[in-house]
């Protein structure tokens, strides 16, 4: 099986560029003067759930704030359907269809939970787009404290909040930042259903996870980081095969 | 003093120049409170625009505008076009900046106050005070100055006004928004841009129609931008950044310490000033309405 493969190997040879609908190309990030991302390379394909692996500190979240314009990539490039995305603003990143959400879910705490996924809504020209009446419909727990302020929500539902903000700019990729941590295990199921079935609805998701089971039993495609380099990407198969591997790179045995 | 504080008249008017003075300053403090909470930015020509508005009505008055209300109307517009233009021609170049910014606006209020000088000259110009309300109401043997209680209820009208936008409204949402995690804001696809434009020409309009509105009781003069820019200061520092509840009582709370302070204690004015704030900078940091940890 490839172990060490080279950057992005995977990606290009499964099916080629055609179905890229975001792509990393060799991203070098800074904060300040610490080199954080060493040319990252990854590749999300329509309808897929990628998931982004790797230890505490290994530049996950990094790499999550370079693609929605937190950060602006010293080097390489950011695509989203082919077009150039790094070094654009975070509003216009969102606009063009990237939804985000952070790790720690930053809702907005003081305002309703309607408000919350009022500010987010974007009627923009797709056949089926997002309301809130959906998103209710997918966590209906959010229907019942529409009024409350977000900051008293619990941790799950914060999360669920968290994710239908996202939905309602209608993105065309997800980015999920660690969705499941600090969570009940039930919670995480919870959540664990709602994302396979948004993959249902078409949607292509990065999955950043700590959780390994949760990211392995929902995830296509497996990139690896450490210390921010790519040090693995394949198909989650080759990685569910390989426990000994896994532990190395990931620490979890 | 005491014999001050035990008389009744005198009570009663110190208490209507201190709602007053509570009124003007909100419509100034709310502006800049809303720009603090949204912008980062403390901006330092929120007493010029004050200043600006109050001579820009003096002149609108004499150019025949038939009535206070009017020019205070006209003014605020002009006030809130030029905070516009300063915004996104000056402003969002720094943005991110703060030390730039700051610097930016305070330079540019000492350009305004010249402007002033050479324009108004250095004489206090007076606004007269509205006919309909020149009268001075009588009850239960007190006379009142109609006027500074229509100033009250305008100051009232505002805020409630502001309420509504704020808290009522998505535009509204999408400012607290900003307020509550300005890069999140961002990522869900709020053009906040936009949003520091609209903030800063409401705060200026209201800041520039306040200059005029206050014109009867404090008149235009050479130094009017520097006498209000500290209690604005002292206003939001107290009732907490981005909250308008705080600017609210802030600013009657104001009104009365410095009403009553230089009444009684003129030597002390400042300290009397100052005190509230320094204790409140000390025990409370984000302000009596700030959100904790914000
Ligand atoms: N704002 C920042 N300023 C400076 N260094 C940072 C900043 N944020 C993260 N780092 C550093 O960059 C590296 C990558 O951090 P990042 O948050 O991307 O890791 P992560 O993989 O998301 O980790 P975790 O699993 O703990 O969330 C770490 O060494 C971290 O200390
Ligand atoms: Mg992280």
């Amino acid at each position: 099986m490839v172990i060490e493969s080279a950057p992005g190997a995977a990606a290009l040879s499964a099916g080629g560029d055609a179905d890229v609908l975001l792509r990393l190309d060799r991203v070098d990030a800074f904060y300040g003067d610490s080199h954080v991302l060493h040319a990252v390379s990854l590749a999300l394909r329509e309808r897929r759930v990628l998931a982004l692996l790797g230890r505490n500190g290994a530049g996950k979240t990094t790499c999550m704030n370079a693609i929605i314009g937190f950060l602006s990539p010293r080097g390489g490039r950011i695509t989203l359907g082919g077009t150039r995305i790094e070094g654009r603003s975070p509003e216009a990143i969102a606009r063009m269809g990237v939804g985000l959400v952070p790790q720690g879910r930053r809702i907005f705490p003081s305002l309703s939970v309607r408000e919350n996924l009022e500010v987010a809504a974007r009627s923009a020209g797709v056949s089926d787009p997002w309301t809130r009446e959906r998103v209710n419909e997918l966590f209906p727990r959010l229907r019942e404290r529409e009024r409350q302020a977000a900051g008293s929500l619990s941790g799950g539902e914060q999360q669920m909040l968290a994710i239908g903000r996202a939905l309602m700019g209608n993105p065309r990729v997800l980015l999920l930042d660690e969705p499941s941590e600090g969570l009940a295990p039930l919670i995480v199921a919870e959540v664990g259903r709602t994302i396979a079935a948004l993959k249902a609805q078409g949607l292509a998701i990065v999955l950043v996870e700590q959780n390994l089971r949760l990211a392995l039993d929902l995830a296509d495609d497996v990139v690896i980081l450490n210390t921010g380099r790519v040090v693995f990407d394949g198909p989650a198969s080759d990685v569910r095969d390989n426990d000994a591997w896994v532990s190395h790179h990931l620490g979890v045995t | 003093m005491l014999a001050q504080l035990s008389n009744s008249n005198f009570l009663v008017i110190q208490t209507l120049n201190s709602l007053s003075l509570g009124g003007l300053l909100f419509l100034l403090a709310a502006g800049f409170s809303l720009i603090f909470g949204l912008m980062r930015i403390a901006n330092l020509t929120h007493g010029s625009l004050f200043m600006l508005g109050a001579y820009i009505g003096v002149s609108l008055l004499e150019a025949g505008v038939p009535n206070l209300w009017l020019a205070a109307l006209a003014g605020g517009v002009a006030t809130a076009v030029l905070g516009g233009l300063f915004e996104r021609l000056v402003l969002r170049s720094l943005a991110g900046n703060s030390q730039g910014q700051v610097l930016v606006t305070l330079g540019v209020s000492f350009i305004v106050a010249d402007l002033c000088l050479m324009l108004w000259g250095g004489d206090p110009l007076p606004i007269q005070t509205p006919e309909s309300v020149r009268s001075p109401l009588r009850v239960a043997g007190f006379t009142f100055p109609a006027y500074r209680l229509v100033v009250v209820a305008l100051a009232i009208v505002v805020a409630i006004g502001l309420y509504v936008l704020i808290e009522r409204t998505r535009l509204g949402a999408m400012i607290r928004a900003g307020v509550d995690d300005m890069p999140m804001a961002r990522a869900v696809g709020i053009p906040v841009s936009r949003l520091f434009t609209i903030v800063f020409c409401l705060g200026a309009g209201l800041a520039g129609a306040g200059g005029i509105i206050g014109g009867p009781i404090l008149s235009a003069y050479p130094g009017l931008d520097a006498d209000m820019l500290p209690l604005a200061l002292i206003v939001v520092i107290l009732g907490g950044v981005g909250s308008l509840a705080g600017a609210f009582i802030g600013s009657f709370l104001i009104g009365f310490v410095y009403t009553f302070g230089s009444a009684l204690v003129p030597d002390l004015a400042y300290v009397i000033l100052f005190l509230p704030m320094i204790l409140v900078i000390a025990f409370r940091p984000t302000g009596l309405f700030g959100r904790m940890g914000a």
